[in-house]
């Protein structure tokens, strides 16, 4: 299984360096390019003065959030309104409103958490219009804010125009890759139709429903923009979203794809390629840690089969056959790394150890992390890695040329204690009242993990789950739908601040005694603070969880 | 802070976006969507489902996707948590170290009924992700092979000349060793040999 853990990995490691490349010059395409004269003066004609002229970081804040929440309005619109609305060929009906709320939250916020199964509450026109735009433009405002918080690093006060770049980003790199991958698909197997469901009736002679649609659309982009809403309730285990191992390998390679290459957007946009190149190195050694760990925690058979007249093999409990061994905990590794959150096999059902694997991989959300959001969120470990060594050596610590002083440390660790505070309250406030120990599927410490991993998917943004959790209840809804919207946000708003306020900041010239952030010392700093803070935050419930449930099954 | 959250500029913000978000939803649902759904129309029977028909044309079902058998003639798909709902798919989300799976599990091997000292392959106890999972390995096949055999009075011999000669739905799994088996592709080539 080596070659298929390595393949999986390695070819869009490859690809993105050149897609990086590409990306930095869509994105910022200079002043005498063709492409980028022609672009920002067609969608001006669109959208209108607004989109003239770069903006400050505050200005490019507020047109972000502003169109979020346009985003925000119009699908809940198309939720409310689904009953009445076209492309409806099952009829389906209305949705509760504490369901609506969360789904939006959700899928506005790039985490598609869903507390409802496509096939048996949405229509067709909700998925497209709904579920599927919000995946090409959430991706895309993660994409635009990543770009602005590498013009303000290379040391710029306008960090470019929001409406320009979103523009950009969702129609030349998130299009025509979803274009490239949902052909693919296609010629995989994977449906697309808009007839309503198949009524079979079966060798046995009863009556199948089979639920189908316009998928391959949707499969495409959930699996680049790091989105992982699946068209269907079991995401991508289902043989209609993910016909054979063939498209298994290509939808586990387009998970990372995009999160990769931004590493090399970034390094262009800053002028850092060397930083960049320190930056992706600590991902991959994470990432590459990550993987192999599930892989061989999940080659364990099922503890409950122990004694049973049952062959040995590994623990296929929530697994699909065709993906081959071993797939279902590769696939778990990267969803989780990055902040995709699409799965190829049920989480709930991995072994105790394994499903520990996800859970660190959103603990520490920033290997490679989300489209354009990873890097952000690994700006903030920087910061504080470039503090502590500061201290260490008794100067003021400086990244790219600027002072980092006591404002922006504030702003940092506020950032880096909102992601913890936000699984932690959550997770005690939810296993302590009803409104989580009611819910959980399994007992004891594996009823714990679900509310933990819950929690944790939300804040991370990543929305994968441990299914068994009954949670499409109003406390649920209201709870994970706050926390997503917190945990988008306030990790965009606090570095880009940071990065603002670097940038207004003189440059003060690199001597001999500056502390170097393009070397092998300091990517090993960066890797220790995201390790020893993300255990250290977490190791507890680590304990409560996981932990507990495994040592508990082998002392059986 | 105070230009930028101004009314008068919030006013603009908010114009910017109502214009342009109908051209992100005409472009990546409408335009997108619609140059997909032409490219399936390239492979019509797998873009509408791989659905499986009977001579006359009736849908039996699809090849991607389990249905229920029962009766002893017929090779048994894997466990399905959903009762192989192919409108509400899903899995058992049970962890697999716990007293409940062990239950399940137990229920599965007396419906399936192994020989004396005889060891029931994995796949076919586990309940699939889905639920919905339309393959079993060959394992699975040998392991049901005596009773379909005696069902359709077939020597084993001769059944799995069957399994193993005829366009079947089987598949190979690189790095998997064994093959798989499609369980509605093969119980239909069953049933054409009969006739």
């Amino acid at each position: 299984m080596v070659p298929l853990l390595l393949l999986t990995v390695i070819v869009p490691a490859l690809l993105s360096w050149p897609l990086g490349k590409v990306m930095a010059h869509l994105i910022e395409p200079g002043g005498t390019s063709l492409y980028g004269r022609r672009t920002s003066e067609l969608f001006c004609r669109t959208g209108g003065d607004a989109l003239t002229g770069e903006q400050d970081w505050k200005q490019y804040l507020v047109s972000m959030l502003v169109f979020n929440m346009m985003m925000f309005a119009f699908v809940t619109t198309v939720l409310a309104l689904q009953q009445w609305l076209p492309l409806n060929p099952d009829g389906k009906g209305p949705l509760e409103a504490s369901l609506i709320f969360n789904t939006v939250a959700s899928f506005v916020t790039n985490t598609n958490l869903q507390h409802y199964s496509g096939e048996a509450a949405m229509s067709y026109f909700s998925q497209l219009a709904g579920m599927m735009w919000l995946q090409f433009v959430s991706a895309a405002t993660g994409i635009a804010c990543l770009a602005a918080l590498a013009r303000a690093l290379g040391g710029r006060s306008n960090v470019g125009n929001f409406y320009i770049d979103l523009l950009r980003a969702a129609f030349f790199v998130l299009l025509p890759l979803a274009l490239l991958l949902a052909l693919i698909l296609i010629a995989g197997g994977v449906p697309m139709t808009f007839e309503g469901a198949a009524v079979a009736r079966t060798l046995e002679g009863a009556t199948q429903t089979i639920a189908r649609g316009p998928v391959a659309a949707m499969v495409a982009i959930k699996q680049l923009g790091t989105n992982g809403g699946g068209y269907f309730g079991p995401n991508s285990t289902h043989p209609f979203e993910n016909p054979s191992f063939y498209t298994n390998i290509v939808e586990c390679m387009s998970i990372v794809l995009i999160p990769m290459a931004a590493v090399w957007m970034f390094g262009r946009i800053t002028g850092r390629m060397r930083d960049a190149s320190v930056i992706f190195s600590v991902m991959m050694i994470l990432l590459l840690v990550k993987a192999a760990a599930a892989f061989w925690l999940e080659s364990a058979p099922a503890a409950a089969l122990w004694g049973l007249p049952v062959e040995a093999a590994p623990n296929l409990e929530g697994k699909e056959l065709r993906f081959g061994a071993g797939a279902g905990a590769l696939w778990a590794a990267l969803t989780t790394a990055t902040s995709n959150g699409s799965v190829n096999c049920m989480h709930d059902s991995l072994n105790p150890l394994t499903g520990l694997v996800p859970l660190a991989g959103m603990w520490i959300n920033v290997v490679f992390g989300g489209v354009g959001v990873g890097i952000i969120n690994l700006f903030i470990f920087i910061v504080i890695g470039v503090f502590i060594c500061g201290m260490m050596v008794g100067r003021t610590p400086e990244y790219f040329g600027r002072k980092v002083e006591t404002g922006e440390m504030r702003l940092a660790l506020l950032a880096l204690l909102v992601h913890p505070l936000l699984i932690l309250g959550g997770t005690a406030l939810f296993a302590a009242t009803p409104a989580g120990a009611s819910t959980v599927l399994n007992s004891g410490a594996h009823g714990f993990t679900e509310i933990l991993y819950e929690f944790t998917s939300a804040a991370a943004n990543n929305g994968s789950g441990f299914e068994g959790l009954g949670d499409n209840t109003v406390a649920w809804n209201i709870a994970t739908g706050v926390v997503m919207l917190l945990a988008r946000y306030i990790p965009i708003i606090l570095p880009l601040a940071i990065a603002g306020s670097l940038a207004s900041k003189k440059p003060v010239p690199e001597t001999s005694g500056t502390l170097r952030t393009d070397t092998l010392l300091f990517g090993l700093i960066i890797l220790g603070s995201v390790i020893f803070i993300g255990a250290l935050l977490f190791l507890p419930v680590a304990v409560l969880g996981p932990l507990a449930e495994h040592l508990s099954a082998a002392s059986h | 802070m105070k230009t930028a959250l101004s009314g008068k500029n919030l006013i603009r913000q908010f114009a910017a976006s109502l214009r342009i978000l109908p051209l992100t939803v005409l472009v990546c649902s409408g335009l997108y969507t619609g140059a997909i759904y032409l490219a399936g129309r390239l492979a019509p029977a797998s873009s509408s489902g791989s659905l499986v028909r009977s001579a006359e044309g009736r849908i039996i079902g699809s090849s991607l996707v389990a249905q229920q058998f029962t009766r002893p003639e017929y090779f048994w798909p894997r466990p399905s948590a959903v009762s192989w709902n192919a409108a509400g798919a899903g899995g058992s989300n049970l962890s697999p170290a716990s007293a409940a799976m062990r239950d399940k599990t137990e229920k599965v091997i007396v419906t399936l009924a192994p020989e004396q000292g005889e060891k029931v392959p994995t796949d076919l106890v586990t309940a699939s992700g889905s639920g919905l999972d339309p393959h079993i390995s060959l394992a699975s096949v040998r392991f049901q092979a005596p009773r379909v055999a005696r069902a359709r009075g077939l020597s084993v011999d001769e059944l799995m000349r069957i399994v193993n000669s005829t366009e079947n739905g089987k598949i190979a799994v690189p790095f998997l060793g064994e093959s798989l088996l499609n369980v509605l592709q093969l119980n239909c080539a069953l049933d054409r040999v009969r006739k």
